[in-house]
């Protein structure tokens, strides 16, 4: 069936890919490139081919293989690398993005089957961290990380270690002060039972000492894991600022008060079963609230971007130097593929410089020597050598960070429904509270207190104080489950108030996939060769990707040159004359009503055709273009405005699209919406967009590998779920909703309990009965209506 | 009915000894970590000392 010339291709063994050569073959195994190989040489000598059987092709492609980890060697770089170390051995944790299947993690955990001086590796699998423990005397870290690339997992080694924070951040001892106040909460309940059922006259003994041993319980309840809601209360207060956090504070210590009082006195049974269950509960609530991604940040800026080192020449020697050591004045070298950390006049080389990830323009710019060269951009081609004009901190691209904006603290940006109800709230409680005692004080003192201390027991707003956590939990989680990450609760009610949505573009709207040519010409090979000659000369866009459609042909002399700006190119190339330009300058009219570019060809004034430019926009982009009457849609571009007239379609007016800003124009555009009242939602995906992601009300960063660099946001978007964008917003608004409902839900059992505490006779059994069915109530209501909402919205 | 003294305290002793082992457990970083054990146990072991090369 197969004829001589067939070649079948082979997936590459180690990484799956197709093999486009047959150069690399060890025995029946077929390799991609000579990385992949290199890799199942490494494995196969260690005796570690079990990583193949595990999962088919479970590595990574190792088409590039430069090793640059010398600057590993630095001792200032290894000191912020490590966790500990002594005289022998070097603790270290590395993230690791590959980190994907079980076959990662075998492999990974048998080190030492590679490096004898490894001595204990432990893989974390949701955070794709590997922790490493190694005989410092045999293994330098180099070697160690060298390593790990020669197997295929290069350590992502960023100067703004996302490990180290993300560990940092989890010891609040939430989990255990949890586990105080249900084990107080059971054990209460149990001794509890006794009073609710009736005691006879002969066990009378037992009430007392009942009384006291839940006294007892209460203590750590009270003292180590409430003590979060009086610290809160009491720095609220001093910021005169009344939360939530308020009544509940009151509610507790009045519950400990008067159950002291009860206790001491004999009088009573006191409140420990309703105090130890609404500690628990709120503390269930907070815990709920915190949802944790460990393989995504949200805190980036251009530090993890930029590399940990560069290499400096001194003396004709290069060496690593750390980024903060960088000064004006260093000459720098950055090889292909290499980030320019700081701004830069080009020395030497030939400089084809990628500003995509700064600017957001998608074609590499050409420098000439003697030329600055902005820091954030990224030389493709051969090695170039530049010399710095300003430190890493204050080049042109991290001014950004110096910004308010982005010291300003991020919480304070829309109050949430919660605070701004529980102001009101706190007040009224406390009216009713002091009613009730002055009503009751005239005639009975005692009662007046008791009135007083029943109503801020019964109306703590427990049920208020988690249907936000546990309404925007489900949310979230709904929500991580269509790929969109946000960073914490609060952003759901952000989204919900957006009234404005603001995009970037490159990166944003188009994908990855860029543009796509076709010829809609029938050319010879001479034509096609002229055609050539032309665009090459030209810097334009267009004429790059023509050139690059056309492939390597020979380069003919251009005998006559001339380009007009945003028109076209004449040339004359062999006696041949060229008119290549939109139908304005080739044709001499316009027929544009078409939305994809041409480019027209006109060989010694015989048309020939042209080639057409379709863009690819992101799929539901149309879906998008459709809120535009909910949500004004704005368009923030870095970009030239080559692609206006097709993306004229989703934003209806020249007025909606800006191109050319600068990153401090995008910041700046955002803030001054803001001051017209606007709540602004930016989505964007660069480091150009940092400023104005930060500044909107809420920042979306848009990616197409949550693993991948993406800017500092408010919640990141994976790039195959941009067409659900629509149904997230009016998601978002059903939440609160949901959390308004739930508001009111437990304001009726509020109603409930004060109607008997202001007459001064609130049972312990009452208390006890209402705390938790008004909070079972609440949870699943909040959690069945969120479901029911992401049905309707089709996000389950 | 005095009994009930002594078998409270003994409920809540071992109530509470349940509550230092999850103590313990939560600070040696026990719980840090509950996902990759689930991976780690599905990987066979290796046969020790297999001949071929």
């Amino acid at each position: 069936m197969t004829g001589s010339h067939t070649i079948e291709k082979e997936a590459c063994f180690h990484c799956g890919d197709d093999c486009l050569t047959n150069a690399h073959i060890i025995e029946d195994k077929h390799f991609c490139c000579q990385g992949c190989k290199s890799v199942y040489q490494v494995l196969s000598a260690g005796n570690l081919c079990n990583y193949y059987v595990f999962n088919d092709h479970p590595g990574a492609t190792r088409a590039r293989s430069d090793k640059r980890f010398d600057y590993l060697s630095d001792p200032t770089i290894i000191a912020d690398l490590i966790d500990f170390t002594d005289k022998e051995i070097t603790i270290v944790t590395f993230y690791i993005p590959h980190i994907h299947c079980s076959s990662c993690l075998w492999l990974l955990e048998k080190l030492n089957n590679i490096n004898s001086a490894i001595h204990y590796c432990r893989v974390d699998f949701l955070k794709k961290q590997l922790n490493i423990r190694f005989d410092n005397q045999q293994l330098s870290l180099q070697q160690l990380v060298e390593l790990l690339y020669d197997i295929g997992y290069e350590p992502l080694i960023s100067l703004q270690d996302v490990i180290k924070k993300q560990n940092e951040a989890g010891k609040d001892n939430l989990v255990q002060k949890i586990a105080v106040a249900g084990f107080c909460f059971g054990n209460v309940m149990l001794i509890s039972f006794p009073e609710y059922f009736g005691l006879s006259i002969y066990e009378q003994t037992f009430k007392h000492f009942f009384g006291w041993i839940n006294l007892l319980f209460a203590l750590p309840v009270i003292f180590y894991s409430g003590s979060s809601y009086f610290v809160s209360a009491w720095q609220n207060l001093r910021n005169k600022v009344l939360n939530i956090d308020f009544p509940l504070a009151l509610g507790i210590a009045v519950l400990f008060g008067r159950t002291l009082f009860e206790v001491i006195t004999n009088s009573g049974a006191g409140f420990t079963d309703t105090l130890c269950g609404l500690v628990f509960f709120l503390l269930v609530g907070k815990f709920v609230q915190k949802k944790t991604y460990h393989h995504i940040s949200f805190e980036r800026d251009y530090r993890s971007f930029f590399p940990v080192a560069v290499h400096v020449v001194e003396n004709e020697v290069e060496k690593p130097v750390p980024l903060s050591q960088l000064h004006t004045g260093n000459r720098m070298v950055i090889r292909h593929s290499e980030i320019i950390p700081a701004d830069a006049i080009l020395l030497k080389g030939e400089a084809l410089i990628d500003f995509s990830f700064v600017t957001g323009e998608a074609v590499p710019v050409n420098k000439t020597l003697g030329e600055i060269v902005y820091a954030g951009g990224r030389q493709t081609g051969e090695a170039i050598e530049l010399e710095v004009i300003k430190p890493v901190s204050q080049s042109y691209l991290t001014q950004l960070w110096n910004n308010e904006a982005f010291t300003r603290k991020q919480d304070n940006r829309m109050q949430t429904f919660n605070e701004r109800v529980s102001k009101y709230f706190t007040i009224v409680l406390l009216l009713i509270a002091f009613a009730s005692l002055f009503f009751w004080m005239s005639t009975d003192l005692r009662r007046g207190f008791a009135a007083f201390t029943a109503v801020l027991i019964v109306a703590c707003p427990c049920a208020l104080a988690l249907s936000t956590p546990f309404t925007m939990s489900a949310a979230l989680s709904i929500f991580d489950r269509n790929l969109f990450y946000l960073k914490n609760t609060k952003v759901v009610e952000q989204m919900a108030a957006i009234d404005t949505i603001v995009l970037d573009k490159t990166g944003t709207i188009t994908s990855s996939e860029g543009k796509s040519v076709h010829l809609e010409a029938a050319l010879t090979a001479g034509q096609e060769q002229l055609i050539y000659s032309a665009c090459i000369s030209s810097m334009h866009p267009l004429s790059r990707m023509i050139c690059q459609y056309l492939g390597n042909i020979q380069r003919l002399p251009v005998a006559e040159y001339r380009e007009t700006a945003g028109k076209g190119i004449t040339a004359t190339i062999d006696r041949h004359h060229l008119r290549i330009g939109n139908a304005q300058f080739v044709l001499g009219h316009q027929n544009e009503t078409i939305h994809f570019t041409r480019v027209h060809l006109m060989i010694d004034d015989v048309f020939l055709g042209y080639f057409a430019f379709e863009h690819h926009y992101r799929d539901g982009m149309e879906k998008i273009a459709a809120l535009e009457t909910d949500y004004p849609l704005l368009l923030l571009s870095g970009d030239q405005n080559h692609e206006q007239h097709e993306l004229i379609r989703f934003f209806k007016s020249p007025e909606n699209m800006r191109f050319d800003q600068s990153p401090q124009h995008k910041l700046d555009f955002i803030q001054s919406l803001q001051n017209d009242g606007k709540k602004v939602m930016m989505i964007g995906d660069g480091l150009n967009d940092s400023g104005a992601l930060k500044q909107s009300d809420l920042g979306i960063a848009v990616t197409d590998n949550v693993n991948n660099f993406s800017p500092g946001s408010d919640a990141i978007l994976d790039g195959a779920s941009f067409h659900k964008l629509p149904s997230f917003l009016r998601f978002s608004k059903d939440t609160v909703t949901i959390i308004h409902l739930s508001f009111l839900i437990s304001l009726t059992y509020n109603l409930i309990g004060l109607s008997y505490a202001v007459t001064g006779n609130l049972s312990p059994l009452t208390a006890a009965i209402l705390m938790p069915v008004s909070t079972v109530t609440i949870i699943s209501f909040t959690s069945i209506a969120t479901h029911f909402m992401a049905k309707r919205r089709n996000l389950l | 009915m005095n009994i009930i003294y002594f078998l409270i305290g003994c409920s809540i002793l071992m109530a509470a000894a349940f509550l230092g082992a999850f103590f313990w457990a939560q600070r040696t970083g026990q719980n840090d970590d509950l996902y990759t054990p689930s991976m780690r146990m599905l990987i066979d072991d290796e046969e020790e000392e297999t001949p071929e090369k």
